[in-house]
């Protein structure tokens, strides 16, 4: 029998991994200025409460979830508030920031630890709420509110997303070689939340090494079962992981509980055993820069806020064919018009990429050749949804299921008439949701 | 817009903002046409070996014609030009090898000339054309010159003048021709349609890099076995047996080259396995019960005719959707 993966779709883009791989991941020093966001998860950003002239330790709170779908905010280092500012995000939009100057001595502001074993669920859930967790898998979900479903959705099956199947980035498969009883703790706490006496660590089978040390350190305990997949992006999408390590499609609409699968990435894994083993919020962000315009690439372990720029400055700074800087990894991420971005909890990646490395073609008319169609993993017809996007012809798009579209990018990856058919997707998305909201 | 970056010295570009992803496989448009071509030499090889060097002016005749009809039309209607991509020369190219050898080159520029000005630009151009732009040439020819467009000259390596295709052979005189000549094409037929083992040869390529996707001829295969099977047993003698049908006239030249042109075939994967069953039934059809020897032109061009619906019936079931 073959190795699982999910049925169809998908393509296998170069890896690049081996410019990072082997690299353990560092510390990086806290950096002259830190600029913390406090719209850090896909809900309401948190609310402030400090000002001008607070003095901070290292996770002392410093802005406070604002409503269910929120998480709450904590100072990465020791120092002085010097303000609330304005700063890009990642993704372009304008956004308030915690501005912090660091100062020389570092004192730790952690929650007591937590005895696993001894702990109740509520307890446990209340924690990871408390340190503001929230999914490392893009979405930046906070963890706890998946992590307490509804009573009537039963869940039966944790898995947790160790596929890290966009290009470059090892950020991932660094915690499972550098962290792996911590992964392993982490996995069973959550376990423990979602009361399931299984789990189970889907990785992609590119990544030998690290299934190798999963297995061994699971040899004893058969709790957590390491399943190793056909290495296919995007396989790291959580609807097309539950397909391939379960089997189970979740219906359009409908959300991974609905049959009864809870995902968590590796690094959110991780992160649940630092908050509740070491009592250390949701202050760093593990990712990986690389690509062909960075001079040194790293696996590194950044405080959020720093900049992008000092992440980079950190990297020996970026060679001079550098054309593209882009947060997240090359198939989904976005690129960035300006190098003081600060650094979020979910961010996984920083690529310098240059000309060699993004290969360019003049876009020309669709041919029907049919790769789209037949590469899309969610089995939608891209170009017909491009072209239906592009004429305005939202009611047509919505009734061929745009909004299933998860953006991963495989159709445009595949396209040899170089239509921006992702583009045109999100703009068809876009209207189509605008559509729905106006209808009810 | 890019904005120059002012606090990092060591940045000297600027810095380049697009959408997701930033990676590509690095196919375009002309890459996968020039490979088309490449595809095409070995049975353009073959019509050279089997007719003769001076068969080379039908081609060059066509392919000219065809580019530079292209070429004016896009000047007329002052849109950008497209002949780099070389989609024009390869239906110049494919026009040619559906011609008899030693065909009239003004008969043949015309053929080019309607192939690409009426066959794609009335369409709109590239994509968007309904038929088989080099089939739609040949048909025009099919109907204008009738008798020259089923006129045959013999192979080299055959002692005599004219010889009938192996189809119009069993049709028409009840002669069963051997398997081994169509196999390697040393036969009547159309420039390009003879040699079976270097359309393969040419094909398999293209299935193999992933131009070609192999259901169309697989479809179209199975329909000539499955179709063409009932048919010959009910007159063994009479009719085409199976692998008669596949190796005969322009079967393989239309199920590797001509049903598999991305533009007016289907982009679903259900759909080309009924575009190719289709076509399979039709050729059949046609060569046993029709009063033509071959049917591939036409059976290519009736399906092409469907590929909308066949598209639209074909849809896949999306992920998650409740059927």
């Amino acid at each position: 029998m073959g190795k699982k993966t999910f049925a169809s779709g998908g393509v296998h883009p170069p890896e690049f991994k081996e410019l990072t791989e082997q690299l353990a991941l560092e510390v990086m020093p806290i950096p002259a200025r830190i600029a913390v966001p406090l719209s850090q998860c896909l809900g309401k950003p948190a609310k402030t409460l400090v000002k001008k002239g607070s003095e901070v330790k290292t996770g002392t709170l410093i802005a406070e979830a604002d409503g269910i779908i929120s998480a709450p905010v904590h100072s990465p280092v020791t120092g002085n508030v010097t303000g609330i500012g304005r700063e890009h995000s990642g993704n372009g939009a304008l956004q308030d920031v915690v501005l912090i100057r660091p100062s020389d001595r570092q004192e730790k502001d952690f929650f007591q630890p937590i005895e696993p074993a001894g702990a109740s669920t509520e307890e446990l859930l209340e924690r990871i709420r408390l340190a503001g967790i929230v999914g490392q898998g893009g979405a930046a979900f906070p963890t706890y509110v998946k992590l307490s479903p509804p009573e009537e959705k039963k869940i039966d099956s944790l898995i947790i997303n160790a596929c890290e199947c966009e290009p470059y980035l090892t950020r991932d498969y660094r915690l499972m070689l550098d962290r792996t009883s911590d992964l392993l703790s982490g996995t069973r706490i959550i376990m423990k939340i979602l009361n399931l006496r299984k789990g189970y660590i889907g990785i992609e089978d590119n990544k030998p090494e690290a299934v190798r040390k999963l297995l061994q350190s699971t040899e004893s305990d058969k709790d957590i079962e390491i399943i190793s997949l056909k290495t296919k992006y995007p396989q790291g999408g959580e609807k097309m992981l539950i397909k391939a390590v379960l089997n189970r499609e979740v219906p359009q609409g409908k959300l991974p509980m609905d049959v009864g699968a809870v995902v968590q990435n590796t690094g959110t894994a991780v992160a649940v055993h630092d908050a509740v083993i070491k009592g250390e919020p949701a202050i760093t962000a593990a990712l990986t820069v690389s690509g062909k315009g960075i001079r040194n690439p790293r696996n590194l372990i950044v405080p959020v806020g720093t900049s992008v720029k000092d992440v980079i400055d950190f990297c020996g700074g970026i060679h001079e064919t550098a054309t593209r800087i882009i947060v997240g990894g090359p198939m989904m991420g976005t690129t960035q018009h300006s190098v003081k971005s600060p650094v979020v909890k979910a961010t996984s990646g920083i690529l310098v990429l240059t000309e060699e490395e993004i290969p360019r073609g003049r876009e020309t008319a669709c041919l029907k050749c049919g790769r789209c169609v037949s590469v899309c993993a969610l089995n939608l017809l891209p170009t017909r949804l491009a072209r239906l996007s592009r004429l305005g012809r939202f009611e047509e798009a919505e009734k061929l299921h745009i909004t299933t579209c998860m953006e991963c990018g495989t159709c445009a990856y595949e396209c040899p008439a170089h239509i921006p058919l992702v583009q045109w997707m999100r703009l068809g998305k876009r209207a189509v949701l605008r559509m729905q909201r106006n209808r009810n | 817009m890019p904005e120059e970056i002012t606090e990092t010295p060591q940045i000297k570009n600027r810095l380049e903002l697009t959408t997701s992803p930033h990676l590509h496989n690095n196919w375009s448009t002309p890459r996968a046409m020039w490979m088309v071509g490449a595809a095409l030499l070995p049975c353009t090889a073959a019509a050279l070996v089997f007719f003769g060097w001076t068969q080379i002016f039908i081609l060059l005749t066509s392919i000219l014609c065809a580019v530079g009809t292209e070429a004016l039309i896009q000047k007329l209607r002052k849109q950008p030009g497209t002949a780099g991509d070389g989609s024009a020369v390869l239906t110049g190219w494919l026009l040619a090898l559906t011609l008899p050898p030693g065909f009239s080159l003004v008969s043949t520029g015309i053929g080019a000339v309607v192939a690409v000005g009426i066959g794609k630009h009335i369409f709109g151009g590239l994509g968007y054309n309904i038929f088989n732009p080099a089939l739609v040439g040949r048909a025009f020819l099919q109907a204008a010159f009738p008798v020259a467009m089923t006129t045959w000259e013999s192979p080299n390596f055959v002692d005599t003048v004219t010889s009938a295709t192996p189809l119009g052979a069993l049709k028409f005189d009840a002669v069963t021709s051997s398997l081994a000549p169509m196999f390697f094409g040393n036969t009547g037929g159309s420039l390009g349609e003879t040699s079976a083992l270097a359309l393969l040869a040419g094909g398999i390529f293209l299935i193999a890099i992933g131009i070609v996707n192999w259901r169309i001829p697989a479809a179209m295969t199975i329909g000539a076995l499955v179709f063409g099977t009932p048919v010959w047993l009910m007159n063994v003698q009479q009719y085409p047996s199976p692998v008669y049908h596949l190796l005969g006239g322009g079967f393989l030249l239309g199920a590797l080259f001509m049903a598999t042109d991305w533009v007016s075939s289907p982009v679903t994967n259900r759909g080309m396995w009924i575009f190719g069953l289709g076509i399979s039934l039709i050729v059949v059809v046609i060569r046993v019960f029709g009063g033509l020897p071959e049917g591939m032109m036409y059976a290519i061009l009736i399906m092409n005719a469907f590929v909308p619906m066949i598209d639209r019936f074909t849809r896949p079931r999306v992920f998650g959707a409740v059927a």
